[in-house]
């Protein structure tokens, strides 16, 4: 039923504008929850909606389960889409929503009416059947709209940041929502969001997209720990970078020959560390530093330190007590340091 | 203004309409009324009776009148609805010059226009024919509707639409099923506006109708230049009777106070 999805060489313009999207390639597995994170504007929901079949792509294909989908209509592609609005029918009931998809599909209405009962339940919006969607809220909406598109038992499930709209603890529960209606029914799944922490708690795989270009297609552990570009590791909060020249399993840098885990081609390289992999504590890969800053967040504590003329990041957890001034020894751990720029 | 300010403005409003009707009312059902009376020193049913003769024409003008005026309103919103889509719904280039040219038939006096609609009729066979008129009516009502129904179609951001047809609705499906009973409102009032429009005709009537055709207008301005004010009363009375009606059909479907269904500021259209 969950099908595989590709894209291939996918661009897109609006009239002459600059392409919203530009040689998009990728490939979601039957049953995979590929989350399309990047900033508003990147090309996203327009990737979404050539998926859909809204847009046709200016150049490139879409395929599913190998046969191109170019040329067919949106009705006839059974990618049923979550809006950012719940975009519910305003003239019909709860239950109608629900049922609209297969009663467009020919089905009787008290079939579609008991199937939209069965989707509303699944989606614990039972109690509302009878109701108008003008009555529900914000969140209640968007399971109705959840439910109307999941009955429709659609090959591709495409939801277009359906949960940017609604309060952090009900965004909360909607992941909850979505995470245990795709593990149960198996869809794949396409979810557009500008919010990285989404991505990963949602996401088997993250395509990360700046300005209508794949950045980095990989599971979420990869943009933390071997993130491809200074732009993607700045994304995930990398914001510490390091210019050094890599000699065989070590690089010469400002802060003194820092050891690799695996070696680095030889050249001009830059290196990243995560915040929270910084030590303090001496040992390889350690130097000297003064605190220039520090930010209190309650659960952890970021510093800046100053070494030989660069600025590090550190976030330690609240026990660690420094003052601006104070002098320290940190340290790099090998495991952490990751080479930048390398190409996929 | 206070709740109670708002009541007295509303009073002195349903007074202004309501005045004009009070003499009317009364020459309609007065049988002798002489200077200076202030109130008919007799009644009578004279003038209704009029109204409802089977031999008297006022039955069939009326007949006529509420054809027309249906068969307009639905043949204004059957043209005006793709125009006001095309104009309220998408972007495209030249499009004040065609707003212009629908809205050409309100700016040039109906009388310019329908001289030269005459001669084509004549040569048709149009002319002097219910069908004439009907077709003749369409040259005021259909940018009226035209631009209501543009201002309706300027609401709807076609996302709605998008939805049903990622959940499997056709083209047509989504139109029939999603757009159509959005716009129900609007088209109603819309319709109600061509009707009433058609309604009130007498230049285009006579001019296209050459007497042939015969509608309340017609039968009420007649009247008015004969000598006979308690007929001519009762006339102007059954002829403002569905304006009164319309209007209050209106106002249901608009529910003014919620929102303003299909009228837009000239803005939108600069």
């Amino acid at each position: 039923m969950s099908a595989r999805l590709e894209l291939e060489n996918v661009s897109h313009r609006y009239g002459n504008d600059a392409p919203a999207l530009e040689k998009l390639s990728l490939a979601v597995e039957p049953g995979e929850l590929v989350a399309l994170l990047g900033p508003s504007g990147c090309g996203k929901t327009t990737a979404l909606k050539v998926v859909a079949g809204l847009l046709r792509p200016t150049a490139g294909d879409v395929r599913v389960d190998g046969r191109s989908v170019v040329g067919t209509p949106p009705e006839r592609r059974e990618a049923a889409m979550v809006f950012q609005k719940p975009l519910l029918f305003p003239h019909m009931g709860v239950t109608e929503n629900v049922g609209f998809g297969l009663r467009m599909r020919g089905a009787r209405k008290e079939e579609a009416g008991r199937k939209a009962d069965e989707a509303l339940r699944r989606v614990r919006m039972e109690g509302f059947a009878g109701r108008s969607p003008g009555e529900l809220s914000g969140g209640q909406q968007q399971r109705v709209a959840l439910a109307r598109a999941l009955v429709t038992e659609p090959r591709l499930l495409l939801l277009d940041e359906p949960f940017s709209a609604l309060d952090a603890n009900l965004r909360e529960e909607m992941r909850d929502l979505v995470l245990r209606l795709q593990r149960e029914g198996g869809h794949t799944t396409v979810f557009v969001t500008h919010d990285q922490e989404e991505a990963v708690v949602l996401a088997d795989r993250i395509a990360l997209i700046f300005d209508g270009r794949l950045q980095m297609y990989d599971c979420p552990e990869a943009f933390y720990d071997r993130p491809a570009t200074r732009e993607v590791a700045r994304f995930f909060g990398a914001t510490n970078f390091i210019d050094g020249r890599a000699n065989d399993g070590s690089v010469r840098t400002p802060l003194g020959d820092l050891r690799l885990e695996g070696t680095a081609p030889p050249g001009e390289v830059t290196l990243t560390i995560r915040p929270e992999a910084v030590r303090l504590e001496g040992g390889e890969n350690s130097f000297r530093a003064r605190v220039s800053s520090t930010s209190y967040l309650g659960t952890q504590v970021h510093y800046e330190l100053r070494a030989a003329g660069t600025t590090l990041r550190a976030a330690l957890p609240p026990h660690v007590r420094l003052a601006v001034g104070d002098e320290v020894t940190a340290r790099l751990p090998a495991t952490s340091l990751w080479v930048l720029d390398r190409r996929f | 203004m206070g709740k109670k300010g708002g009541n007295v403005g509303l009073a002195l409003v349903a007074a202004l309409v309501a005045v004009p009707f009070v003499p009317l009312t009364l020459w309609a059902f007065a049988g002798e009324w002489r200077f200076p009376d202030l109130l008919p020193t007799a009644w009578s049913l004279r003038g209704v009776a009029h109204l409802v003769e089977p031999g008297g024409g006022v039955l069939g003008a009326t007949l006529n009148s509420v054809l027309i005026g249906a068969a307009t309103a639905a043949a204004s919103v059957a043209v005006g609805m793709p125009a006001g889509m095309a104009i309220g719904g998408y972007q495209w280039r030249f499009k004040g010059v065609v707003i212009f040219f629908i809205l050409l038939p309100i700016l040039v006096p109906p009388l310019a226009s329908t001289m030269g609609v005459h001669v084509t009729f004549i040569r048709l066979g149009l002319a002097d024919t219910l069908p004439g008129v009907f077709l003749v009516h369409l040259v005021p009502t259909v940018p009226y509707t035209a631009l209501i129904l543009a201002g309706v179609f300027a609401e709807r951001t076609g996302e709605l639409e998008e939805a049903a047809r990622t959940l499997g609705a056709s083209p047509w499906q989504a139109f029939l099923r999603v757009t159509l009973p959005g716009v129900l409102p609007g088209v109603a009032v819309a319709g109600l506006f061509a009707f009433l429009i058609s309604w009130g005709q007498y230049v285009l009537t006579l001019l296209i109708g050459g007497g042939n055709v015969v509608t309340l207008p017609m039968l009420l301005f007649s009247a008015a230049s004969g000598n006979d004010p308690v007929v001519t009363s009762a006339l102007a009375l059954a002829f403002a009777l569905p304006a009164v009606l319309a209007l209050v059909l209106a106002l249901r479907v608009l529910k003014p106070g919620e929102r303003a269904g299909g009228f837009v500021g000239p803005g939108k259209f600069s």
